[in-house]
């Protein structure tokens, strides 16, 4: 999974929308950040709106740290995080916390794997409890048998969100087609089955001892807090966690398209889809964010270029979406649209060429641009609302702090998108989205036997 | 310093720190207001974040869609802002993105909506769009047409989704393709068929009066600066008597079990639906049910999530749920579960309903009233929380108090009312069972079970008008 989290919400303010000159809300997100002997990273944050607070803890280690012949371990391995360590009993983890009000989740991307605790406030220091034996005593009690049974829960998870979802291998592919052999994000989060058949509880521990460290995480913690007591419960609870080694980063191949790369698969489906691919510049490069809103003025809302040729005028097309994936060790763009009954991939392809080629050749509008950072302006406004869950303030707070910045980031965040202008948008699209280095996958449906 | 004085000491983890006392749930005072032509206006103060959020409700859903017509409250929902007033439906959308607002229209069983989520200092802006939309609807054929076909296919894509595919049959199976929640709320390519605009002028003419509507504000407002505001941006609307909306008929839930298998030839999983006709929204049972679902399904460590995903792996995950609206919705148990397990998943699916009749022990029952009442709080955190809370009192008229007693009845429920609800309300020996998987492999080992007769249909036959 990869939040983009610009996307999550649509929303709020513009400083131009009618010639006013209100003054805009302060994106102001006040924050402690302290680093414990043992190397672990802790970010607090007080919101007392409700009485909630929320843990999120960001190990830096995903699915691109994985070994070929190993994929999916990253995440099989988040599963395993709730199912007990020393201290807690397999089951226990998640029965403490409903007891108290609480729940948890987590999620694995290619660069990184985090873990959230939501609980009413007074149960904060259960959450840290459960966070930090896990963090320190995990292998105590990690067995072949618990392994196996969340390998086979995995299993299902790929089933049902791959094999078993409409054009749900297409996702799987188009990272084959982007990605040159080799690189990291060419192999998929989830993993094959067959590596997760092989995944053994000694890749499980080897995992554990090279990334789980207190030096290779960051502690977010937010809501309704008192900032003094949660520094000390917080050393309290963790600073007997032992430091590991330092991880090496990873050194990816050359990743470039050099030309078309062109593929058909077959899938379950009635109508058939299209995805245009291109490799594009990493979260927070310059390029990302004009990428970003290039998105949207491609595909977001009735107005935008693609959705009203394709979908509103045309209707040649069911739906269409573009978007921008700043990753760590790189970016994609896609563009996905699924054609009408009647109706073919390639004239799908042939209206978004013309529409493309329309925005290399003149920028956008004033209007066009500014209704999009208007849109972009409100999401971060209305984000500061939640502190927990994978939306949340602290999720986003380590998410700035892991791409090399400052936790309280949203600022400077949003001021890339408000200082971008139309021949920006112009430039990112001709530099990074060209007609002839990309992917293009279609699924088209299987003939039905 | 108090930090490093406590790092020296070393934690006790040889028991879980227990919780301190919860917090009082402290919840915004709804100020209630009406306007001159009877419109009920909530308003609810909330100060965080410079926004606010409009919710215009009315009482009707797709549950007052004619004979025949299933859809048309939700195809006029969908039309209200592809036209309305003076305005296109691409100016609609160009001004309130323009004004970084979300203005979005909505229809469920029970009640459709218009909201307006906008920054405060564009209210003023933002509601002349929320007035026309909600009460000027234009219905422009050409946009018809667009949405008609948008929702044809739409239909025609469900197909491929074998989750949908279950819910679908499932409530075509346990209500009847005569009642109206047989049907989900866009209706069927028959009825979508037949919808016209004149259908949905006299949809929207019917049911979108002041005095069948509520107006709820919630945000960065304060009532007497958002009233004259409100009065002037609905001073255009005249009342005429709205059509109360009419009861459904009560459905008939099947008496005997069934086992219906829908063929996807070589899928890797089976989607299973199990369960039959629930409860209203206005049962007397509601907090025994919410506390027995939680137990049962709600929840991570429920029974079947337990069951299916923890200790057998069958699944990614199980869950059930009371679908309550006006009227008695549907309870089901779920899951995808993979190919080779079908049967061994549907036996155990049935350990538990069965069980779950059985008196639940005190600390299962303890936890599941926790979960629910400790983490209630939090579920008023952002405008749009708030928001989606404060609608359930308007659209099921729940009296004032409500949220500031829930907390207590959740905590009183007993082990015995946690029973007697499952008792009356969860009898497997005449539940509908719905499975969606391959069924060369899957038929012989749901057949050697003898739950019950088994049919087996394809994706076609089953969901054919």
């Amino acid at each position: 999974m990869r939040v983009r989290w610009a996307l999550l919400f649509v929303a709020m303010c513009s400083l131009t929308a009618s010639g006013q000159t209100a003054q805009p809300p302060k994106l102001d997100v006040p924050y402690q950040l302290f680093t414990l002997s043992n190397g672990l990273t802790v970010i607090l944050h007080r919101d007392a709106s409700v009485p909630v607070a929320t843990i999120n803890v960001w190990y830096h280690v995903g699915s691109a740290n994985e070994r070929p012949g190993r994929t999916g371990l990253a995440h099989l391995f988040e599963h395993l995080m709730f199912e007990g360590s020393a201290h807690v009993a397999e089951g226990d983890f998640d029965t403490l916390l409903e007891a108290a009000g609480g729940t948890s989740n987590g999620s694995t991307d290619n660069d990184r794997t985090n873990y959230l605790i939501d609980v009413p406030a007074n149960a904060l220091e259960l959450a840290l409890f459960l966070e930090s034996d896990r963090m320190a005593y995990l292998l105590d009690t990690m067995t072949p048998e618990r392994v196996d049974g969340q390998r086979d829960v995995v299993k299902n998870e790929r089933r049902q969100s791959y094999e078993n979802e409409p054009y749900g291998m297409a996702s799987l592919e188009i990272d084959r087609m982007l990605w040159p052999e080799g690189h990291p994000y060419s192999r998929p989060t989830i993993g094959s089955m067959e590596d997760l058949t092989a995944a053994s509880h000694d890749d499980i521990v080897a995992f554990f001892k090279t990334y789980y460290a207190p030096n290779n995480a960051t502690l977010a913690i937010a809501g309704d807090i008192d900032l003094a007591k949660t520094r000390a419960l917080v050393e309290q609870w963790f600073a007997e966690v032992p430091r590991g080694a330092v991880v090496q980063p990873i050194a990816p191949p050359p990743a470039v398209l050099a030309d078309v790369k062109r593929k058909t698969i077959t899938d379950q489906v009635r109508l058939p889809r299209l995805y245009l691919g291109w490799l594009t510049p990493r979260g927070y490069a310059p390029g990302d964010a004009a990428l970003d809103a290039a998105s949207s003025i491609l595909a977001g809302g009735k107005n935008s270029r693609l959705y009203n040729r394709l979908v509103y005028e045309t209707q040649i097309a069911q739906d269409v979406t573009a978007y921008q994936q700043g990753a760590a060790l790189g970016g994609s763009f896609l563009i996905v649209a699924t054609a009408r009954p009647g109706h073919t991939a390639a004239e799908l392809q042939q209206a978004i060429d013309e529409e493309l080629d329309r925005l290399r050749r003149e920028p956008p509008t004033p209007r066009e641009l500014q209704r999009v950072l208007n849109q972009i302006e409100a999401s971060f406004y209305r984000s500061l609302e939640r502190v927990g869950g994978f939306g949340g303030k602290a999720n986003q707070m380590n998410a700035y702090y892991f791409a090399g910045a400052a936790p309280d980031f949203f600022a400077e965040d949003l001021a890339r998108y408000m200082a971008l202008t139309p021949s920006d948008v112009q430039a990112a699209v001709r530099r990074w989205l060209p007609p002839d280095r990309r992917v293009e996958l279609i699924v088209e449906p299987e003939t039905q036997g | 310093m108090e930090s490093l004085v406590a790092a020296q000491e070393r934690p006790d983890r040889s028991r879980p720190p227990l919780p301190g006392p919860p917090a009082a749930l402290d919840l915004p005072t709804i100020q209630k207001q009406s306007l001159p032509n009877g419109l009920a206006v909530w308003v609810v103060e909330r100060h965080e974040v410079p926004v606010v959020q409009l919710s215009l409700l009315v009482r009707a859903g797709a549950g007052q869609d004619l004979a025949g017509k299933a859809g048309a409250a939700s195809l006029t929902a969908a039309m209200l802002d592809e036209g309305a007033g003076a305005r296109s439906a691409l100016e609609i959308a160009d001004a309130a993105e323009f004004l970084g607002a979300a203005l979005t229209t909505a229809s469920s069983f029970d009640a459709s909506a218009v909201r307006l989520n906008v920054p405060v200092q564009r209210l003023a802006e933002g509601l002349p769009l929320l007035a026309d939309v909600a009460l000027r609807p234009t219905f422009p054929e050409k946009e018809l047409e667009r949405l008609r076909q948008e929702r044809l296919t739409l239909l025609l894509q469900v197909r491929d989704d074998a989750a949908s595919v279950a819910g679908m049959v499932f409530s075509r199976l346990v209500y009847g393709p005569g009642h109206r929640y047989g049907t989900g709320t866009i209706g069927t390519e028959t009825s979508l068929k037949t919808l016209t605009a004149a259908d949905l002028r006299a949809f929207h003419a019917a049911y979108f009066q002041p005095s069948n509507a509520t107006l709820l504000v919630v945000g960065d407002i304060s009532a007497s600066g958002v009233m004259p505001v409100l009065r002037s941006a609905f001073a255009d609307w005249r009342g005429r008597s709205a059509r109360g909306p009419t009861p459904l008929a009560a459905p008939r839930p099947p008496d005997q079990a069934e086992i219906v298998i829908v063929d996807k030839p070589d899928a890797e999983q089976s989607q299973i639906r199990i369960g039959s006709v629930g409860v209203p929204r206005s049962t007397p049972d509601y907090f025994p049910l919410l506390v027995l679902n939680t137990i049962l399904g709600g929840a991570f460590t429920s029974r079947l999530n337990q069951n299916l995903r923890e200790e057998h792996g069958y699944a990614y995950g199980a869950s059930s749920g009371f679908d309550m609206r006006l009227g008695p919705g549907p309870f089901y148990a779920a899951a995808g579960v993979q190919t080779d397990k079908t049967a061994d998943a549907l036996r155990e699916f049935f350990k538990e309903l069965n069980g779950i009749r059985q008196p639940v022990g005190v600390e299962e029952l303890a936890k599941a009233r926790n979960y629910i009442a400790l983490a209630f709080p939090g579920e008023f955190e952002t405008t749009t929380d708030l928001s989606r809370r404060l609608e359930e009192l308007i659209v099921y008229r729940l009296p004032d108090d409500y949220f500031e007693r829930y907390i207590a009845n959740v905590m009183a429920v007993t082990a015995a009312q946690v029973q007697r609800a499952a008792e009356t309300y969860i009898q497997p020996s005449r539940f509908i069972v719905v499975i969606v998987g391959d069924r060369k492999t899957i038929e012989p080992g749901v057949r050697a079970l003898e739950l019950a007769p088994v049919r087996a249909l394809s994706i076609d036959e089953a969901l054919q008008p």
